[in-house]
């Protein structure tokens, strides 16, 4: 049972990677890379390593997408490639 | 172009999977690392450190090093982003005033501000406008409990999850809150420019200086059980004082750094108006 959350969370780990680098409007990527780092925290977290579980969400999920959002916010909306 | 650039990751990835193959399995208990590292934090790491939890006792002491040399890193870091991102040039006169008590906007040309000491008028954002009760309710009461919490992961750190590097990007992300729910001059009347420049700094030097400590007490660098000399606690427990304090030399550099490069990035350096 466990290897099916695993599993769950592995996919949503692997869409979020992808859909952040195909993603055209920056802002949804700096969200989607929260949500990647999100599950990357719960994926340390289910592997037993908790301190860095706890890293990843405070400063994965909580800190960078702010600073992601707070560039955005100064530069530009769309990407140019 | 684009073609050799994917030719390149495809290249790099097909060579990172084939030398994945030489790993040993995961948890694989004789491989290299499980053999002979391993055991000896776990059978010796509370009779050489009297740390009850493993992974601070690793970090904090067998390791000291490196997580000394981490905190240097991110106070470089706040310090590239401060240089890179600080200007000192002014936007020519656009400020906005809201006067409270009739709540007419004021658009003000030329370089003239409305003095501070007048409480009538409050300035607001070219941009942001935030004109919303609740959130900045909401955020006044949380904001304290979100402090508190970032102490508690900082103090208890030698315990449970949690030390200097999480509680101070806690406590940094609870001046980011303030600043996003009203707006950055309220942050930055709170920890200006030169107050954040010197708790950056204070951090790393309380953890060399710790180190110090130890070193002209007659031990090596960072040996924490040298304290005991000077403080009037058994070398076991000063064990886990001095970690205390070096993870607070962590915790005070970290926030100070997260709020310096919040504060720079929401402002385009001009640290006046922002997100």
């Amino acid at each position: 049972m466990n290897w099916l959350i695993d599993l769950f969370i592995l996919t949503l780990v692997i869409v979020c990677a992808i859909a952040a680098i195909s993603v055209r409007d920056l802002l949804s990527t700096a969200i989607l890379f929260g949500a990647y780092s999100f599950m990357m925290c719960l994926l340390w977290a289910i592997m037993g390593a908790v301190d860095v579980a706890f890293t990843e969400a405070s400063v994965g999920a909580g800190v960078s997408t702010v600073f992601f959002v707070a560039a955005v916010f100064r530069t530009t909306r769309r990407t140019k490639d | 172009m684009r073609y050799i650039g994917l030719f390149i990751v495809i290249l790099c990835g097909a060579l990172l999977l084939y030398a994945t193959q030489d790993f040993p399995a995961w948890g694989d208990p004789n491989s290299p690392a499980s053999s002979h590292v391993s055991p000896h934090y776990i059978q010796k790491s509370i009779e050489e450190t009297s740390v009850p939890n493993l992974v601070t006792s690793v970090l904090a002491d067998y390791r000291s090093f490196d997580t000394m040399f981490e905190t240097t890193v991110i106070f470089c870091a706040g310090l590239a982003c401060l240089l890179l991102l600080r200007t000192f040039i002014q936007e020519r006169g656009n400020w906005y005033y809201r006067h409270i008590p009739t709540e007419v906007t004021l658009h003000i040309k030329d370089a003239r501000r409305i003095p501070k000491d007048i409480k009538d008028f409050e300035r607001i954002d070219t941009l942001w406008v935030p004109y919303d009760l609740i959130i900045k309710t909401v955020c006044r009461i949380c904001i304290p409990f979100i402090q508190l919490f970032a102490f508690y992961v900082v103090a208890h750190g030698d315990f449970s999850p949690g030390g200097g590097f999480q509680g101070g990007v806690i406590f940094g992300a609870s001046l980011i809150l303030l600043a996003i729910a009203f707006d950055l001059r309220t942050a930055i009347e709170r920890l200006d420019e030169f107050k954040l420049g010197v708790l950056s700094a204070l951090g790393v030097f309380l953890y060399a200086g710790i180190g110090m400590l130890c070193m002209i007490l007659g031990g090596s660098f960072l040996d924490y059980s040298q304290l005991s000399k000077i403080f009037p606690v058994d070398p076991v427990h000063i064990r886990a004082l001095g970690m205390l304090g070096v993870e607070i030399g962590v915790g005070i550099s970290v926030m100070a750094v997260m709020a310096i490069i919040y504060i720079n990035i929401a402002s385009e350096g001009r640290q006046d108006e922002g997100l």
